[in-house]
């Protein structure tokens, strides 16, 4: 089992540029089931990928493949010639939300949008729209989602996950896959690694995923990673209190950043004292969550965390 | 991205948000010939002299230089004196104001160098009050933040006086609703003329903020006046720099001379860069990653000196551009290359280490710490290139390493 997406799970790229293009072939690679791609002006033809598998992905395939991706003019029409059921967005920034718009218009339930840099009224917009629709979108600005062995989707290295426990919850894309990595030295592993974004305004967040996982039988613990800016920690530390009935832990970043600074991460800013990673990490410890003192101890976290 | 006062007040000006009339000054003598226009145009005697910084403050600021000078003035010396005294005066100020330093609670003990002055017609206030327009996390959604409190920062307002601050949040879909607007006015007390010129500035802000994709507008003190007109007696716009694109107009307005040197020249190359005091440079790929860098460089008795995240995709010339950066900082004395490889490979970052430091040299030491995709060969490139380099095998120990190598 695992939240979100798994082997079945049939995926569209919207946005078949440079990144697109590179990240849908190592998806594939990976054993991604990828049906296929919106590009209005170039419908009709096929992107074809080739090349050596990867084999830290799905098991039993061969060590080559070579897999023709349909390309359409609306998401509607793709959905309705592929049946998908999760759209993945490298759409560039000026574009990306209306992209965002047009994949919830279609039904699809599961929006992932990687890209960086969406400007944030076009975000205000976009969640408004998606208000009454029974759709889920993850990001922007993220590494996507990964369920280890079965369907990758973004940008996250495939080859550092591992079938196991836990769930995975992350702002930020990097220490995501520091923690992914620990998780699996230490061999707990992974159910599923959902990167929520570096931005103020995004779709899943981390009391969705916490949901996501709680209800989940395969995940018996979860590993938050959070950072400075806005509140969503603090919501997390409120949700665990009233419902979550499995272990936590999590590691906070920014306890040194100044305030009033954008650290890289849009949403990453203290303002007028509010949003600091001692606020957050207060929080959580007393929501009984076992914090991670530095990155290199989340592994560690996590493991004593279940121990208790 | 921040802009000055003078600057905000034209935008606004623009979309009909009644600001007091105004004329900006580079030198003495424009600021001198601000006087007369402003005053036979508005009637009243009173001028006031206003440095232009990015930095709020100012009212309660000092000049380094003129300890006996604010930041703001007002310029009472017309009322009796007439045009000439009140010019003469705004010339004795202007020439200690331009070209010093001012110090405010925002810009550290350092202050900033005041290059531009706005000089404003006087305004009879009747009341001051506080109104602003911004993002709120928790809903998603912009709102109006008001208060009578103005004058006050709103922070200390929220701490000490929360039941004060009054928010409506703005639907996306229909903009802030004329009834919202009225329940705004009839809350901060606005009557008579003031209601409806009130409800009229609230609107034009509102729109103003969604024409110009604003992260922030404030208005504190937003004034009532004698008159009944309601008036932005200070004006503060910040906008989202991923919408500039579509503001070539506001992003003109961007003044270089009040942001960090290396800051904008990290920019050039597409890293993210913050100067910090420390000691201890920083080099990682991932905007958690390198802030929790940071953290873990202070948990084990270090100070950071940047915060440095060259992205997911870097090239080489990147990586060569982030370590120039890095060693042009004084403070540094020593180096933490802090790498997990996702789509960034280990070997390219091996090869822009590699490359800066056959250009710009070494000097303070460097520790390295690589995972993920291409570690074996990124580490192996470092081993053969000979550098003078002490590898880690995780971010503590990295951590650990720099700071004794630097003690």
């Amino acid at each position: 089992m695992s939240v979100l997406v798994g082997k079945d799970t049939k995926v569209l790229v919207q946005g078949m540029g440079k990144t697109g293009r590179f990240h849908t072939d190592k998806a594939i690679a990976y054993g991604t089931n990828m049906v296929g791609a919106v590009h209005p002006s170039r419908a009709g033809q096929v992107e074809v990928f080739e090349g050596e598998t990867d084999h830290s992905g799905v098991d039993g395939r061969e060590d080559t493949y070579r897999v023709e991706v349909p390309i359409f003019r609306t998401v509607e029409e793709a959905v309705a010639a592929t049946g998908a059921d999760a759209s993945v967005v490298y759409v560039p920034p000026p574009f990306a939300a209306d992209a965002i718009m047009e994949a919830a218009d279609a039904g699809v339930p599961l929006i992932i949008c990687v890209t960086e840099g969406i400007p944030i009224a076009d975000m205000v917009k976009a969640k408004r729209y998606l208000e009454d629709k029974n759709v889920r979108l993850v990001g922007p600005n993220c590494p996507g989602v990964i369920t280890p062995k079965q369907c990758k989707i973004g940008i996250m290295p495939g080859y550092i996950h591992t079938p196991g426990k836990i769930g995975v919850v992350s702002r930020s894309g990097t220490l995501t896959y520091e923690a992914v990595h620990q998780l699996t030295l230490n061999g707990l592993g992974q159910t599923t690694a959902i990167g929520i974004g570096g931005d103020p305004v995004n779709g899943t967040n981390f009391v969705d995923a916490l949901t996501a996982f709680n209800d989940d039988p395969a995940t018996e613990g979860v590993l938050m990673i959070g950072e400075i800016g806005g509140t969503a920690e603090e919501d997390a530390a409120a949700w665990i209190t009233a419902n979550m009935t499995k272990p936590v832990a999590a590691f906070i970043a920014g306890t040194t950043a100044p305030a009033g600074k954008r650290m890289g991460h849009a949403g990453a800013i203290i303002s007028g004292g509010k949003g600091t990673a001692a606020a957050k990490i207060e929080a959580l410890e007393a929501a009984g969550v076992v914090m991670a003192p530095t990155p290199t101890d989340m592994g560690t976290a996590m493991m004593e965390a279940m121990a208790k | 991205m921040k802009i000055h006062e003078y600057q905000a007040k034209a935008l606004m000006a623009d979309r009909g948000i009644a600001v007091p009339k105004g004329r900006v000054a580079m030198t003495v003598d424009e600021a001198v010939a601000a006087v007369r226009p402003l005053i036979e145009d508005s009637g009243n005697p009173v001028v006031v002299v206003k440095s232009q910084i990015h930095a709020g403050g100012r009212g309660k600021g000092r000049f380094k230089e003129h300890p006996d000078v604010g930041g703001v003035n007002v310029v009472t010396d017309g009322i009796s004196g007439g045009i000439e005294a009140a010019e003469e005066r705004v010339r004795e100020l202007a020439t200690k104001m331009l070209g010093s330093t001012l110090v405010t609670i925002q810009t550290g003990e350092e202050g900033k160098e005041v290059n531009r002055l706005y000089i404003e017609q006087g305004i009879d206030i009747a009341t001051e009050l506080y109104l602003s327009v911004l993002l709120d996390r928790a809903t998603s959604r912009n709102i109006v933040m008001a208060s009578t409190e103005g004058g006050t920062e709103i922070e200390v307002v929220a701490a000490e006086t929360p039941e004060k601050i009054l928010k409506v949040e703005i639907d996306p879909a229909f903009g802030l609703l004329p009834f919202q607007a009225r329940r705004i006015a009839y809350d901060l007390g606005f009557e008579g003329a003031a209601f409806k010129n009130g409800v009229k500035f609230l609107d034009a802000l509102t729109k103003a903020a969604v024409e110009l994709d604003t992260d922030l507008v404030e208005i504190n003190p937003l004034v009532i006046t004698t008159d009944g007109d309601v008036m932005a007696l200070d004006g503060k716009m910040a906008f989202d720099a991923n919408a500039l694109f579509r503001h070539p107009d506001v992003a003109a307005l961007r003044d270089v001379t009040e942001e960090d040197a290396a800051e904008l020249e990290a920019k050039e190359f597409d890293l993210s860069f913050i100067k910090l005091d420390g000691e201890i440079g920083c080099m990682v790929n991932g905007a958690g990653l390198a802030m929790a860098t940071m953290d873990i460089i202070k948990t084990v008795g270090g100070e950071p000196a940047n915060f440095l995240d060259v992205g997911g995709g870097a090239e080489k010339e990147q990586i060569a551009a982030a370590f120039k950066i890095i060693t042009k900082d004084p403070n540094v004395k020593g180096i933490f290359v802090n790498i997990f490889g996702g789509i960034m490979r280990c070997d390219i970052i091996a090869e822009g280490v590699i490359a800066a430091v056959e250009e710009v040299g070494l000097s303070v030491p460097l520790v390295v710490r690589l995972e993920g995709t291409n570690v074996e060969l990124g580490k192996q490139l470092l081993d053969e290139s000979g550098l003078d380099l002490v590898s880690a095998t995780d971010m503590k120990d990295g951590a650990q390493k720099i700071l004794e190598l630097t003690r």
